[in-house]
């Protein structure tokens, strides 16, 4: 099992710096991320969009701002969970935690920091009545092995990267690959959107566009999927599976069963150091609220360095913290 | 003489309608003013047309300026897409808007 002082939940910009403020204070962290990387929206969703706003910055690409994070927080050696969301926290000792991931992985910490920001990232599924009936009959909302889908008759939903992509390598792969996009321009890279037009017109790959998947029949299975153009009446076209890849969706997920203060999908703190309703876990950065709260990455860091001086004190009661500058003492690897 | 502030009627997800007022000269765009009315628009990006949370349907015929690439891609994510569904956030308050009748979208 992981074992660590500050289990910090969400490795977006605010759950990197506790890191660093943690280090400071020789307090050891572990992240976990249902995201495949560090970074957090900035990755996920703007990693080339320009912030303004980090002082000292006048000027920082989001994904370069998440890249200097990681590098500040190197000395420090935190160790990472990616990939995997919490899904359950149990008290199991004194001043003790023991988190769950989906994928069954166990940490144990004294300290859970919940630096969630808008929740873990979820693949969006389409508003088709009965949708979740077929999840594990027909349905799918990501690729995960292609080889699932060999010889079997597929339609893919969405107009981005994602789709255009698998439609791609699914073309080898399935008996019949059919993509249907709302409209009739695709916005994924221009390689792919030639290479789907390709496939079309060699009629490796069946196109349906300005026309949306509106229904799902089936009994223990997924048999048809109901197409409805933009002009006409809506069809059936007979497939194995459904593909629907319309991006991803923060969701705040498993965190609302962790019987914390919650007001509008967000976390109550006590703005003194960021405490929650439960001893031991605090909550900083986009995921918390308290009065007068501005949702920015410079005020999560402020609650961060709040946040780890109160946890050492938690951890330690015993042992005086002295406050000490970055300037006199400089940065000591852990 | 310009208009200071413009009247927009919306119609929120149970079909109650809402008056509001907003001024022309604050660079706001349609989902600050609906969020500065507490309305049901989550708005998650902050604006950057990088969700598809503040999805609208325009329902005046009002000439508004077409859809950038950028927010065209997003409604590709959105569900219950229609032929006047806009961003919200996308919508710069300007006096042309004056009437303007917006239905919010429903949320997946």
């Amino acid at each position: 099992m992981i074992k660590t002082d500050i289990l910090i939940v969400g490795a977006g910009p605010v759950g990197l710096f506790t890191v660093f403020e943690a280090g400071l204070l020789k307090l050891r962290c572990h992240l976990v991320d249902a995201l495949p990387q560090t970074g957090g929206q900035l990755s996920e969703i703007y990693p080339k969009k320009p912030i303004y706003d980090i002082p000292g910055y006048p000027t920082v690409l989001a994904g370069e701002l998440v890249d200097n994070l990681m590098e500040q927080i190197a000395p420090f050696k935190p160790s990472f969970t990616l990939g995997e969301r919490v899904e359950e926290i149990e008290k199991s000792g004194e001043k003790e935690f023991t988190l769950t991931t989906n994928k069954g992985t166990k940490i144990q910490a004294s300290i859970i920091a919940i630096a969630g920001g808008l929740g873990s990232f979820e693949p969006r599924k389409p508003p088709i009545e009965g949708i979740e009936n077929y999840e594990d009959a027909g349905v799918h909302y990501m690729v995960r092995d292609p080889e699932t889908f060999r010889d079997k008759n597929i339609l893919i939903a969405g107009g981005g990267d994602s789709a255009l992509d698998w439609t791609i390598e699914l073309a080898d792969i399935a008996k019949q690959v059919t993509l249907i996009h709302r409209r009739s321009s695709f916005r994924g890279a221009l390689d792919s959107v030639d290479k789907v037009m390709e496939l079309a017109n060699a009629n490796t790959v069946q196109l349906i566009t300005e026309a949306q998947a509106v229904g799902l029949t089936g009994g223990d299975s997924l048999k048809e999927v109901i197409i409805k153009p933009k002009e006409g009446d809506p069809y059936p076209i007979a497939v194995d599976n459904f593909i629907p890849l319309f991006g991803l969706t923060p969701k705040l997920g498993p965190i609302a069963n962790w019987g914390l203060g919650i007001q509008k999908s967000a976390i109550e703190v006590d703005t003194f150091d960021y405490s929650t309703n439960v001893e031991g876990i605090y909550a900083i950065g986009d995921i918390n609220t308290y009065p007068g709260k501005l949702k920015l990455i410079l005020c999560g860091f402020h609650e961060a360095t709040l946040m780890v001086q109160s946890a050492f004190k938690y951890i330690y009661p015993d042992q005086k913290l002295s406050f000490k500058y970055t300037t006199v003492t400089g940065i000591q690897e852990l | 003489m310009s208009k200071e502030t413009i009247q927009i009627s919306l119609t929120d997800r149970k079909g109650e309608v809402h008056q509001l007022e907003a001024p022309t000269d604050m660079n706001l765009n349609l989902m600050e003013v609906f969020k500065s009315y507490e309305l049901p628009v989550e708005g998650t990006c902050g604006g950057m047309a990088l969700c598809a949370s503040c999805h609208c349907y325009i329902t005046s015929k009002h000439s508004l300026q077409d859809p950038s690439d950028d927010e065209e891609d997003m409604l590709d994510q959105a569900f219950f897409v229609e032929d006047n569904s806009r961003l919200s956030c996308q919508i710069k308050i300007s006096e042309d808007l004056d009437k303007l009748e917006v239905r919010l979208a429903p949320v997946d």
